[in-house]
């Protein structure tokens, strides 16, 4: 135990103050202000692969590290749509997995936001549409906030899910816990 | 392998590893893959390709890998009525790749099995579409299969389906367990949820630019397909990567497999109920892929292996960045291993979990780290003179009971072992040119590349066609092998055991599913 306790203190606080929202990754305001501050700080996202390489799922994962630390700004992954506020979504979006996609979808309680990460799920990417992918997210369901890149660094998945809670929450609440003096 | 008592004819092949190809009858290949078996070899890959418009039918082509190396065995097939036999009985791995290649080129082995495997309905059952007069229509739409999963039945069974969305951030999949109480009696998966037709798509790419795609079979084993993609290629064009390509090529691979088990051992501590694992490597994990990408210009190092070289030099201020980094590393991941070592309630969860013996693993084939920790002692560094690996002297690196504990004793050791050869290629980096891309690629000329990712054993085979496009390309990875064997490896384990031992082997989907 001690061992345990020595490693923590010798790490220390890795935490870095997140990044400002990326609003040029927003694809439609879809949702009402009201609604949306409805969902406030506490936002929870179902991650949903529908087909990626699984490299995008590698730097989604990077989020829970102490650097990105994203259950600290109060965003955390939960095991159920049911439970979510917001749905991720990686890949192209294989047929295979259309209808598995759809039923999340609707199986996650509105108010809700789709973020579509990485060039798949933005476009279809490198795999593009065919006998077995239909492309992009939003041929599927609708989508709320588009995060490009192969895959997109973690810092631009924080900045697309801050882009999509930036929506939610008037400009005194946008802050999302930062400390202060810290932001940027 | 000596196919000597067998009579067959052998033809070299083109392979960054010792490799032959033999023509065989039905009847050969049946009684070549009992003579390999018999003289230790095992299956690496299965698949199939319509040569028609060449007037040679459907090929089937069955690799086989011992320590001699590689032989490509190769069956004609007159048309798609015709069937080959099943191999499943020598090799059980081959089952699930028989019956993909069925609903891919429409070509049947004489298998009691025949249920789908690549297809869940999202096509019509009589198009195959890796045959070359397939044609899409934009009118198919997903449909939904009823797959004869295998029911355990008696007092007090009962049946868990999970996914194929599942509750962590997971590729998709669909496991079917049949427990009693809290214990597994049967574990059934059924994968193909990620199929995006990746082979089919590379027939569209020219032989130049299919690294791209081959980088992202498997996102997480972006370098070693890449690589393998690479060599293929090199091969058909007959041209050799300048010796510093070479050395950053494994310089890249080594790094991905420290990656990857830096990740995992992270979550294996929290799927133990220990959450300081996690934030403790997922930390060493991220500053390695930062590194990554001030060294390289991507976190995964995706792109950065390239036919005929590599896309990035490393100048020096890098490479000193790389050597610092690998030695803090060294000194931070051992703190974490004792304190690992020495976590009872850890050692509690890791041991006797999700066994996998020596016998077992041998029959079913297992493969890669997950072979080695089961003591069977198979890595393409060690076991063929492949550059530069021929003058590092990579330490072969087994565990003998093959159990949970023993692939995470597997992931630090080799993460040491790459730590080591990491600085290794480091201090003795030839200099020179990076990369000398290839061009003039002869039509129909055939190769296989072998790389030994930090999963297993990835391989891609490449075929050309005319002015340098890809006229077929399978890259098959590791998974194939190891996912059957996890269905075995939590029998007779509690339920809440799976994700613990699920993680010790951590299979790719997507390189699975294509």
């Amino acid at each position: 135990m001690l061992h345990v306790l020595r490693q923590i203190a010798r790490t220390g606080i890795k935490t870095e103050p997140p990044p400002s929202p990326a609003e040029e990754m927003v694809v439609v305001a879809r949702l009402q202000e009201q609604i949306l501050r409805t969902l406030g700080r506490a936002l929870t996202i179902r991650q949903v692969d529908a087909g990626s390489c699984n490299g995008c799922e590698l730097e989604i994962h990077a989020l829970a590290n102490p650097y990105y630390n994203l259950e600290g700004l109060g965003i955390r992954f939960v095991a159920s749509p049911r439970h979510a506020d917001v749905l991720l979504v990686t890949g192209p979006v294989s047929k295979h997995m259309a209808i598995a996609l759809k039923r999340t979808y609707d199986a996650t309680p509105d108010p809700k936001l789709v973020i579509a990460a990485g060039d798949c799920g933005c476009s279809g990417g490198i795999f593009g549409e065919s006998y077995a992918s239909l492309g992009r997210v939003a041929n599927v369901i609708p989508v709320d906030v588009a995060i490009p890149g192969c895959p997109p660094t973690p810092t631009a998945l924080l900045q697309g899910i801050l882009a999509a809670l930036s929506k939610a929450a008037p400009p005194a609440e946008a802050s999302l816990g930062a400390p202060a003096g810290t932001a940027g | 392998m000596n196919v000597s008592p067998l009579g067959i004819a052998t033809a070299p092949l083109a392979c960054n590893v010792p490799a032959q190809r033999c023509p065989v009858s039905s009847g050969q290949l049946i009684t070549a893959c009992r003579l390999a078996w018999e003289q230790g070899g095992q299956l690496v890959a299965l698949w199939g390709s319509d040569e028609r418009d060449r007037e040679r039918g459907f090929c089937l082509r069955v690799l086989l890998k011992d320590s001699d190396g590689l032989t490509l065995l190769e069956h004609t097939l007159p048309d798609g009525g015709a069937r080959y036999p099943d191999l499943s009985a020598i090799f059980p791995a081959a089952n699930r790749m028989q019956r993909a290649v069925f609903d891919l080129v429409g070509v049947q082995c004489d298998a009691d099995d025949q249920r789908p495997w690549a297809w869940q309905a999202a096509w019509p059952i009589d198009q195959f579409p890796l045959r070359r007069d397939f044609v899409a229509s934009p009118k198919w739409e997903p449909g939904e299969e009823d797959y004869p999963f295998v029911r355990v039945a008696g007092d007090g069974v009962h049946e868990i389906a999970v996914g194929p969305v599942h509750a962590g951030i997971i590729e998709p999949g669909h496991f079917r367990f049949q427990v009693v109480g809290e214990k597994v009696l049967r574990l059934e998966e059924r994968l193909g949820y990620a199929h995006k037709g990746i082979e089919k798509r590379f027939e569209a790419l020219p032989l130049a630019e299919g690294y791209r795609l081959a980088g992202r079979v498997s996102g997480d084993s972006t370098v070693a397909y890449a690589w393998a993609y690479a060599q293929a290629v090199e091969a058909i064009a007959a041209v050799a990567a300048p010796p510093r390509a070479v050395w950053l090529r494994a310089l890249c691979l080594e790094r991905e497999r420290v990656a990857n088990h830096l990740g995992d051992l992270g979550y294996l501590g929290n799927d133990g109920g220990f959450a300081f694992g996690l934030a403790q490597f997922s930390r060493l994990k991220e500053d390695l892929l930062r590194v990554n990408a001030k060294a390289f210009g991507h976190r995964l190092l995706m792109d950065v292996v390239i036919p005929g070289g590599v896309a990035h030099d490393l100048d020096a201020e890098a490479a000193a960045a790389l050597r610092a980094q690998g030695a803090s590393l060294v000194r931070e991941i051992r703190v974490l291993r004792d304190i690992y070592d020495e976590h009872a309630g850890l050692q509690d969860r890791f041991r006797q979990c999700g066994q996998v013996t020596v016998e077992l693993a041998a029959k079913l084939g297992l493969t890669g780290f997950a072979a080695r920790a089961s003591a069977l002692a198979d890595d393409l560094r060690c076991d063929f003179s492949m550059p530069p690996y021929d003058v590092l002297a990579v330490r072969k690196i087994t565990q003998t009971s093959g159990d949970v504990a023993a692939r995470v004793a597997m992931r630090f050791d080799e993460t040491f072992e790459s730590l080591r050869l990491i600085e290794a290629l480091l201090q003795a980096m030839p200099s020179g040119e990076i990369a000398a891309p290839p061009s003039g690629f002869p039509t129909f000329a055939f190769a296989i590349g072998a790389v030994e990712g930090w999963r297993g054993p990835v391989i891609v085979a490449l075929e050309s066609g005319p002015d340098g496009t890809i006229r077929r390309c399978h890259p098959h990875d590791p998974s194939w092998q190891n996912w059957p064997v996890l269905e075995h490896a939590v029998i007779g384990n509690i339920v809440p055991d799976f994700p613990l031992i699920n993680k010790s082997f951590n299979l790719s989907y997507s390189g699975h599913d294509l």
